[in-house]
């Protein structure tokens, strides 16, 4: 498999942020993709039938929006090229405001601390507008090689 | 509890039946393997779609919280005196080690306590020895049929 900064540089050079999504099977999976914009990255998830938790609102399976969340926050990291490693999650935090309906849902993230080994982001999910938000989320990420794996 | 007279084939079959009612579950392929007053085992098979690192071929983190997500709050359903619906209104969840790729995933939800509005579910994930978790989780539910105002404004459990 290609060197992970490598598939990083090459996707941030050709613009082309799909690459990134794909090399996760599960990210590819639940259909999320994200853009560049001149407030930083923002993702997308696309509403599907098959997303669905509680089919009577109808809303989105509240552990799609976290899962939606966490590679974001996984993927924001990637793309500000400050791991060398695929992240690993070590905690994650979520609180869900309101459902969320039957639309696209975006994600905005920021790094709000990067370490050697651990980077802290906090997500916030949205649905028509930036400020109906739907679930915030706060997570930690371990940053060290996979050679390091059992010294978590 | 009320729910006395329903028998726990019977409990066990309405999990499931809740489970497959769920469209998100048939596509991660949850299914209830134990069902009892307060406590919910789930599984989430291995599937290679549901990988989150392609280096080491574990289960994406999410797809975990999705199941934990989902068999706590089956736990509350299993605890409340009647059938009411549930949401969650906040769950943590702390990857204690990674889970053993290649192999099928069980969650172990308990609700403690349910309050008027609240309830308050601890879960544990484990490939096959409860007492060897890879995940820890705390969550809390709101029950969707109290009067509506009391919860998200300021009032306490």
């Amino acid at each position: 498999m290609k060197e992970l900064m490598e598939l990083v540089q090459e996707a941030r050079s050709a613009g082309d942020c799909q690459r990134l999504v794909d090399l996760v099977p599960y990210a590819r999976m639940l259909g999320m993709k994200f853009s560049v914009t001149d407030k930083g990255l923002l993702f997308e998830l696309p509403f599907r039938k098959d997303l669905v938790g509680n089919y009577l609102l109808p809303a989105i399976h509240g552990g799609v929006v976290a899962a939606f969340m966490e590679h974001s926050a996984l993927l924001q990291i990637l793309w500000n090229q400050e791991s060398v490693v695929l992240p690993k999650v070590v905690d994650f935090s979520i609180d869900y405001l309101r459902p969320a309906r039957a639309e696209t849902t975006f994600v905005n993230c920021s790094v709000i601390r990067q370490g050697q080994r651990i980077a802290n982001v906090a997500a916030s999910a949205w649905q028509g507008r930036p400020e109906n938000i739907v679930a915030t989320a706060r997570m930690h990420f371990l940053l060290t090689r996979q050679e390091d794996d059992t010294a978590r | 509890m009320s729910s006395a007279g329903f028998d726990a084939a019977a409990r066990l079959a309405a999990a499931q039946a809740f489970f497959r009612s769920i469209p998100h579950s048939g596509l991660l392929g949850l299914e209830v393997v134990a069902c009892e007053p307060r406590v919910v085992v789930a599984r989430l098979p291995y599937k290679p779609e549901l990988v989150g690192n392609p280096y080491t071929g574990w289960l994406h983190g999410g797809a975990v919280v999705t199941l934990v997500d989902q068999t706590s709050g089956a736990a509350v359903i299993h605890t409340l005196e009647r059938p009411d619906m549930v949401a969650t209104l906040d769950l943590r969840i702390d990857h204690l080690r990674p889970p053993q790729p290649g192999r099928a995933v069980l969650a172990r939800a308990e609700c403690y306590r349910v309050a008027r509005d609240i309830a308050f579910v601890r879960c544990l994930c484990y490939e096959d020895d409860p007492d060897d978790p890879f995940v820890s989780s705390m969550s809390t539910f709101m029950r969707v049929s109290r009067p509506r105002g009391s919860v998200g404004e300021g009032q306490s459990a």
